[in-house]
Parts: C-alpha cells; structure tokens; sequence
C-alpha cells in the first residue's frame, strides 16, 4: 500500500510538471463542448429550387407558385432549359429541378395525364430524398385542387391529418443529442488518449528500465499509472456536466448516481484500451497513430454521427464491440430520458466486461523484464 | 540534382525501413476506407416502430402491411398500449409508434378526415425527423392510391436521383473520408520526420552539410509525396471495386488534384514540423487538434450551411473542404476543370502560403 502511495506521488508529480497536458485535459471539455453542439445540426432548413417551365401556361405558372408558396424551398431561378438548369446543379447552387414539359397544359386536357419531372442532386441522399418528397406532395395537393376547381371532383376518401410529437425533446433541436455524446467523447480522450503516450513515454526515454528493476509490483506501477489519469478524468467529465447545465441547460432527467457508476467503469474500461496500446508499443509516435486510428473508428462508428441501427449487420457489430457505443447510447438515454437501472443494467454489465477484458489483457501483456 | 536525389533515396530508406508507421500509412486509410464507406450513410433504416391504437379496419390495416413492406422500418408484432410507449422509449427498444385512432376508415370516408399521430423519441432528432417523413410520405402514397375514380387531371411526378440512381447512401461520405484521412496523415507523417531529425539532433548535422537547407526540406517531401499518391491510387481502387463508386470524371485531373493537395498537407505538416520541438507535441498538433476541426469542417458529416457564420469563415481555411468538393465533383459528378478551377486556385494560394511561411521559419531556427 505504502509503495503504491509513493507512485501516485510519484505520477502526480509528473502531470503537475506537464504544464502542456493540464492545459489540454481541461481545455478540451470546454472547447469542445461549445463547438461541437453549435457545428451539428443535421435539419435540412432549404432545399434549393430551379424551376424549367416548358409551357409557360396559366397551369403551370400557378403550379409552380404553389411550389413557391410553400416555403419549403429557395427558388433560385427559372432557367431556360434542362442543360442550363443541370449547370446550378453542377455548381451547387440548386439541390433539386423541376421540369415541367411542353404544352403541359394543352396536353393535360386532351390525354387528362402529364408528368412532370423532378431531378434531384442525390450525392447528398438526405436533401434529395426531403426535396422531391415535398415536391411530390405539393404537386399532388396543386392535382387535387385543380380538379376541384374545373371539374368538381371531390377525392373519394378525406384527408389523413397527421399529427406528430417528439417525446423529450419537442422541438428536435440537435444539441440534447450531441451534448450527452460529447461528454463521452471527452473521457474516451483523455482516458484513451493520454494513458496510451504515458506508458510508452517511459519506455522511451528508458525509465521504465528503473522502475522495473525495483521491487514494485506489476499491478502496482499500472494502478499507480492509471489513478491520477482516472481522477482527472471524472474531474473533466464533472466539469463537462457542468459545462452542460450552465450553457446549455441540460441536465441529467435520470439518477446522476447511474450515470457516475457509467463513467466511472467506462473510464476504467478505455484506460485499459490505452494500456493495450501502449504496451504494444516501442515509441509514442507509434502508439499515437495506433491510438489515433482506433479513435476515428470510435468516433465515427459509435452512434456519435450516424445511427447504428442504420449500418449493415457486420458493422454494427463491430460497433457494438467497441465500448463507447454501449456508454454513448446509456448515456443519452440516462440524460435525456431518465432511463433507470433496469433499462440500462445490460449495458452496465457488457461495460464491466470491457473494464475486466482489455485491462487483464493490457497487464497480462505487460512485462517486466523486457 | 545529383545531391538531392541522394537525400531523397536517404529519406527513403527511413521511410521503408519503420514497418509498422509504413503499415499505418497504407494500412489505415485503406481500412478506414472501406470501413466508413460501408458503415456511414445519412440513410436511416431499421428503425423500430410499434403501432397504437385500432388496427382492425380495412384502412389501418392496408397502412400497416404497407409500412412493414418498406426497407426502413422493423415493425413490431403486437400492438402497442399508450400507456407502455415511455417505458419502451426509456429502454431503447421503439424509436417511433404510429397511433391509429378508433373508426379511422370510418372516418376517412365518412366524416371527411382521419387523424393519425406519430410520437417519436426525440432524444435522436434525427432519427425522429426521418420517421416522421417517412411514414408522411407512406401515408400519403396510400391515400392517393384509394382516392377514388381516374377522372380528372392527374399530374404525375417522375422523381430522378441524378449522380446517385441506386440510392447509395453514403456516396456523400466516401470523398469525405478521402479527404479526411490524406490530409491527416500526410500532415502528421511529415511533421514527424522532420522533427524527429531534430529531436535525435541528426538536422544539425544536414544543415551544416554544403546541401542547401531548402533542398532537406524538399527531399523529406517528396518521398512523402509519391507514396502518398500510391496510397491515394489504392483508396481510389478500393472505393471503385469494393465500395462500387463509380468514377465518372477524369482519373489524370483526379491525380492532378490530388497531388495538389498532398502538396498543401506537406506543407502544413512541414510548417508544424518547425513550429514544434518535439515528436509528441507535433503529433498531438497534427493528429488531435486537427482531427476535430478537419471532421467538422469539411463539410461531409455535418452540413456547413446549418453552422453558425464564424464558423462557415473557419471553414474557408480548411484545405480538405476544398479537396472535398474538387473530389466530388470530379468524381461523382464527373465534371470538368471548368467546374473546380476555383478551388484549384483556393488550394494553391494556401500552398504558397504554408510554403513561405514553413521555409522562414525553417530559416530561422539555424
């Protein structure tokens, strides 16, 4: 006991030294926190519109006032023909293109059908399929109304209303998702990150060599190692809800009590994952890049972006083999929707899993003598 | 020239002889590629829906089957009470539930109008949004399918998906990812290099040499520069026969572009190198700092024209943005030179700069 109390001394010390590191560790929550939820709201809020009127009839001019009148879309002009309305799409300057055909009107009397076209820019799926869904609509609603107004035609069936609430966060603003997710982020960093270059630092400039040739016990330089980075990092994740109440107004609907025993563990669990690392590793470049390219797999991968329902099935597992995805989805659910123990219990147990695997691992790996 | 190609066999063999960092430099975007390319898609499918409410008449019914038969949705077998749909949301299991009210046909035909609700769980707006668009479009698709006689006009729209006919979702992310992970490592393997010749004290020993200061900087790039452009013609091969992306634009100005902007890298990651003294703290610089902005920034995760003002300027100084729309256009939409020469000319003018200023203050340090 008395030896381990000496190497925390010993590590305090070091990252006190490290004027560097202390700056990082409790800038980061700050600065990412305010970035991040003002650079991620994923609402499609215009979708630009050209419009091509072959026709140049009453029918059409009204047809595509309906379009304008709507409010769904930016009209940003009424090219002359499908090539020069192609070239906004090239540029960028319009998602989607309306085309309606020659002689549309004369046409609609005597055949009682005509299509008009809608070309949207599909590289960015989510715009195109929003865009020519609400095209699609307004163009039916317009199709009813004309044959209201010059046959009397009333739709055989009324309308559906839909009515629609978003539970927990009425409005759907993005930040009540990311917040949550950021905080998460935040341990992964500084847990992964930062474990993974201490041990390999020492090994690098030698001192380890010193270290293990005194009668310090394995398991007591990896706690000694670990319990300032753990210490520090439930200060940063501390701060960060901190953070969240005060410029946000989010804070936790669920026990805070669940949510500490989630980070706690989950802190635990990747500081073992920066141990693997280093341990593998001979020099802090190679544990960085290492480090590094397992991060973008946790960062993108883990529900923080995209939804992890939506992957393909191998994907999804290996993102349900990463722990962050298991603490993102708890953590969101503890916050946002005050989830209780029941709820989450499964997941408490696959974190524990992670803590007891990559940290047996990380020390069955490490070596005294080398 | 003789000289310079001396140094540059010389950065070869460092290059050639670390494995595990010529591992990562081929290994990683390669994998990450096909990774991403196959995970990432803005599409959200397999949500997991309940119904509510009545579901005996003909009309909910017809819905129902016509909701289960779409790709997006997994729905659940039995029907939902109101009072369970929070407890299902706070245990993760049901994203959305479509609440049918009693007599909904009855409803429909008679008294003129029906009202559905759709209750999503808003703690993933963006799942919630899509959900309510989707089942918005489903339940109108069906309503025109039953309302009634051909008579009258009917309007039909032909809906095409230009760049994009199979409906690849994540198409948008595959130039992202290109562009995210060149910039990162080539800026981060040459800011390395140089100041681990500083660290280990071996650049002092290069610039007393008689070989001219400018010329260690350009024979540490350059074998950066060629393996990197291996590396990009790997990622292309992948992203067309394993992520089947066809490339419609012109492979040279592909290439043409790409050196151009592995030259930007190099010149950041030159500049980092000699604002910095140590390995770690380039790295850092080059893999931590940068990684966020670059993900953010460039343009394919996160939609620019939603962020605040300040931060759309930020991103005018990202150089990966700019890649990112020559690669999309070139690639995906098959455009020309006419099309990208303004980002060509944004690419450029930030290589002149990183340039001059990497090579002063390289000057300097002497």
């Amino acid at each position: 006991m008395k030896v381990l109390l000496f190497i925390l001394k010993k590590e305090f010390r070091q990252i006190r030294r490290n004027k560097s590191i202390l700056l990082m560790m409790f800038m980061m929550p700050v600065v990412q926190l305010i970035i991040l939820p003002l650079a991620m709201d994923f609402d499609v809020k215009s979708v630009n519109l050209v419009v091509v009127d072959n026709d140049h009839s009453s029918t059409s001019q009204k047809l595509i006032s309906a379009v304008v009148s709507s409010g769904y879309f930016v009209m940003k002009g009424e090219p002359a023909s499908y090539k020069e309305a192609l070239g906004y799409i090239e540029e960028g300057s319009a998602d989607i293109i309306l085309e309606i055909p020659p002689s549309f009107d004369k046409m609609l009397v005597r055949e009682s059908r005509q299509p008009v076209a809608i070309y949207a820019d599909a590289i960015n799926g989510t715009k195109a399929a929003i865009g020519s869904s609400y095209l699609t609509g307004i163009i039916k609603s317009y199709n009813n109304d004309l044959n209201i107004h010059r046959h009397g035609i009333q739709p055989s069936i009324g309308n559906i209303d839909i009515t629609y609430t978003n539970w927990f966060n009425p409005l759907g603003i993005y930040k009540y998702n990311v917040v949550p997710a950021v905080l998460v982020l935040l341990l992964t960093l500084i847990g992964g990150y930062i474990t993974a270059l201490n041990i390999v630092r020492e090994k690098e400039i030698g001192t380890i060599e010193q270290i293990n040739v005194t009668p310090v016990k394995k398991w007591q330089f990896i706690i000694g190692k670990l319990t300032p980075f753990w210490i520090i990092g439930m200060t940063v994740f501390s701060i960060g809800l901190l953070v969240s109440a005060l410029v946000y107004g989010i804070t936790p609907k669920g026990s805070l009590g669940i949510l500490y025993a989630f980070a706690m563990v989950y802190l635990v669990a990747i500081m073992g994952f920066g141990l693997l690392i280093s341990t593998y590793s001979d020099n802090q470049v190679q544990a960085m890049f290492v480090a590094f390219f397992f991060m973008m797999i946790f960062m993108l991968m883990s529900g923080f972006f995209t939804s992890t329902d939506s992957m393909p099935g191998w994907a999804k597992v290996i993102s349900e083999l990463t722990p962050v995805t298991h603490f993102i989805k708890t953590d969101r659910m503890i916050i946002l929707k005050a989830s209780e123990w029941k709820d989450v219990q499964k997941e408490f147990l696959y974190l524990v899993g992670f803590a007891v695997f990559l940290n047996g691992w990380a020390i069955w790996n490490y070596r005294k003598t080398s | 020239m003789k000289q310079l190609l001396v140094f540059i066999r010389k950065e070869f063999y460092h290059v050639f002889r670390d494995r595990r960092t010529l591992l990562i430099m081929f290994g990683l975007p390669v994998v990450q590629i096909i990774l991403f390319g196959f995970a990432l898609s803005s599409e959200v499918r397999n949500i997991h829906l309940a119904i509510s409410g009545n579901t005996d008449d003909a009309g909910s019914r017809q819905i129902v089957s016509k909701i289960r038969s779409s790709p997006y949705f997994i729905v659940s077998e039995k029907t939902i009470g109101y009072g369970e749909i929070e407890a299902s949301f706070r245990k993760g299991d049901l994203k959305a539930v479509l609440v049918f009210p009693n007599g909904f046909s009855n409803d429909l035909q008679h008294a003129g109008s029906a009202t559905v609700q759709i209750i999503t769980d808003g703690s993933d707006p963006n799942i919630a949004k899509t959900v309510i668009n989707y089942l918005t479009s489903i339940l109108t698709a069906w309503q025109s399918e039953n309302s009634g006689p051909a008579a009258g006009y009917r309007i039909i729209p032909e809906v095409r998906m230009l760049y994009n006919e199979e409906g690849n979702g994540s198409l948008n992310f595959i130039p992202g990812v290109m562009a995210l992970i060149l910039m990162i490592v080539c800026t981060a393997l040459t800011s390395v290099s140089v100041v681990r010749e500083k660290e280990l004290g071996t650049m002092e020993v290069l610039l007393v040499s008689p070989f001219k200061p400018i010329w260690v900087l350009v024979a540490k790039a350059v074998p950066y520069l060629l393996l990197s452009l291996v590396n990009f013609a790997v990622i292309l091969f992948t992203a067309s026969y394993i992520l089947n992306v066809a490339i419609k634009g012109s492979i040279p100005l592909l290439f043409f572009t790409t050196t151009l902007f592995i030259i930007t890298c190099l010149s950041l990651g030159l500049l980092i190198s000699n604002a910095t003294s140590s390995q770690q703290t380039a790295l850092l610089l080059s893999l931590m700092v940068m990684m966020l902005p670059t993900i953010i920034f460039t343009g394919f995760m996160m939609p620019l024209e939603n962020m605040p003002l300040p931060f759309q300027w930020i991103s005018n100084v990202i150089p990966s943005r700019w890649y990112y729309l020559i690669i999309k256009s070139v690639m995906l939409k098959g455009l020309g030179i006419a099309h990208i020469w303004k980002e060509i000319l944004v690419l450029s003018g930030m290589t002149v700069l990183l340039l001059s200023v990497a090579l002063r203050k390289f000057k300097t340090t002497l």
